[in-house]
């Protein structure tokens, strides 16, 4: 492998995460993390759906009008989401009634289409392709690390195997309901994103504006 | 012809449709069987697992379902004269979905704001509930009920013994309550808090209902009180609104004294 398509597949795992840097996909990020068997389900469905999005709208991208290049964009990842959806439903039905409308919800999910318009769209389907499956591993790597935390604390599980006995069920662990609730994977995000940031210290963004220190007593007259 | 012409535009647009609109219809025809067999089974794993004849019923196989499930009948109830009818607006027991007759005007009745405590606004005319019998006599009844939680419709199966009054299991099989809050209706140590419990109190009214904090065994009533879910309030109101709705004259109440003089 080139060091140029090694670059591409893994850079959107941590350098150039979508979600820790791009800031994208955070919608689907809060509301499926709750469990660790349904994030990777929905990681999955989202590699799946970007790498196949990505090879194919980079196979026409040629023939696109630009006038109507997002509709068409919309129009091919709109198809391979509701395919990912009839298999899920037909083969693995519990974790499809679980993610319910989410899967739907891909299709909306800024990653997909942020890539499409940003990178198939100039470049070859082999390395589109590529591009699309680093992306979602990226979302799927910050889907796994939250749900972890979530599913531990929230319910004492991890895969749905009891790893902290709950007082539900005869144990010593009180499981803090806020993790199950969204805000939680807000402020879990928040954290991670701050703990990259700090370990790579080039993807803090240069402050907009500075605040400018208190006016003097003496000049407030 | 350049891309941007307004030929290529919509040559672009309708080529494009029809290969997806193709590859959408191709999956949803050809893994419609498969997934009609899912929800099937899901449905008859949810009366196993309530129909106490099996400790767990998502670890069944798909033959062990079809096995097991032959011996649970299902039966259509109207609500109205509670009676058994052999089949409602032309449908017969196996076609007939209670879900979607709720939602057919002609095959079911709105509820007025005060009748309505489940908050369901309509209710089919005929119900259809299922039966575990052995040796021709009827062992286990399976009534479906629904109501309303604090975000969701809860969709569930209350079993009963025999003499139509005490609690053999309670369970729903699909809800969308707070998960870790009200979401814990679908606990398996809180459900297993309902069997044994009984129905109707001294009165012949509906008594059991969900409780705040924990039942005292001491309590005279506690025959008919379930556990309170910690953080879960209307949740809990909301089961225990169904529970009264479904069990009394607006609900199964008829049918179970007929099934209990045996005229049903």
């Amino acid at each position: 492998m080139s060091v140029k398509t090694k670059d591409i597949l893994l850079e959107p795992v941590v350098k150039n995460n979508p979600i820790t840097l791009q800031i994208l996909g955070i919608c689907s990020a809060l509301a499926v993390t709750t469990s660790m068997q349904v994030s990777l389900v929905m990681a999955l469905a989202v590699i799946g759906v970007t790498t196949a999005s990505n090879f194919a709208v980079s196979l026409i991208r040629n023939q696109i009008p630009n006038s109507i290049r997002i509709i068409c964009q919309m129009t091919v990842i709109a198809s391979l989401v509701i395919v990912v959806d009839q298999i899920l439903k037909a083969y693995a039905f519990d974790i499809s009634k679980q993610l319910s409308v989410f899967v739907g919800l891909i299709i909306t999910n800024c990653i997909v289409m942020g890539r499409a318009e940003a990178f198939a769209m100039k470049n070859g389907p082999a390395l589109s392709a590529l591009d699309g499956f680093g992306n979602g591993l990226g979302y799927g790597a910050v889907l796994l690390v939250v749900a972890f935390f979530r599913e531990l604390f929230g319910a004492g599980n991890l895969f749905g195997v009891e790893i902290l006995q709950t007082v539900n069920n005869g144990g010593w662990y009180i499981p803090n309901g806020l993790m199950l609730l969204a805000p939680s994977a807000f402020f879990l995000i928040g954290l991670l994103i701050w703990a990259i940031r700090s370990w790579k210290v080039d993807q803090v963004e240069e402050v907009e504006f500075k605040i400018a220190p208190n006016t003097k007593f003496s000049e407030a007259h | 012809m350049g891309n941007d012409s307004i030929k290529k535009t919509l040559l672009v647009t309708v080529v494009l449709s029809l290969i997806c609109s193709v590859l959408v219809s191709a999956a949803a025809v050809f893994l419609k069987p498969v997934q009609d067999q899912n929800i099937k089974l899901d449905v008859q794993r949810n009366i196993l697992a309530i129909s106490g004849l099996t400790a767990d019923a998502k670890a069944l196989s798909v033959a062990e379902v079809a096995e097991l499930y032959k011996r649970i009948q299902p039966r259509l109830v109207d609500l109205k004269t509670g009676k058994f009818v052999d089949e409602a607006n032309g449908l017969t027991v196996d076609q007939y979905d209670q879900r979607v007759a709720a939602k057919d005007p002609k095959a079911s009745q709105a509820l007025a704001g005060s009748k309505d405590i489940a908050g369901i606004k309509r209710q089919a005319d005929v119900a259809k509930v299922y039966l575990v019998e052995q040796d021709g006599k009827m062992q286990t009844l399976i009534l479906p009920v629904h109501g309303y939680g604090l975000w969701s419709t809860m969709y569930g199966f209350l079993a009963l013994e025999n003499n139509l009054n005490t609690v053999k299991g309670f369970g729903f099989f699909e809800q969308a309550e707070t998960p870790g809050l009200g979401g814990e209706v679908s606990n398996p140590v809180w459900k297993s808090r309902w069997s044994g419990k009984e129905i109707y109190g001294v009165d012949g009214q509906v008594a059991l209902h969900v409780i705040k904090g924990g039942v005292d065994p001491t309590n005279p009533g506690a025959m008919n009180q379930i556990d309170g879910l910690a953080g879960a309030t209307l949740t809990a109101n909301g089961v225990s609104n169904l529970i009264k709705f479904w069990l009394s004259d607006t609900g199964f109440k008829l049918f179970l004294n007929n099934l209990k003089a045996g005229n049903a």
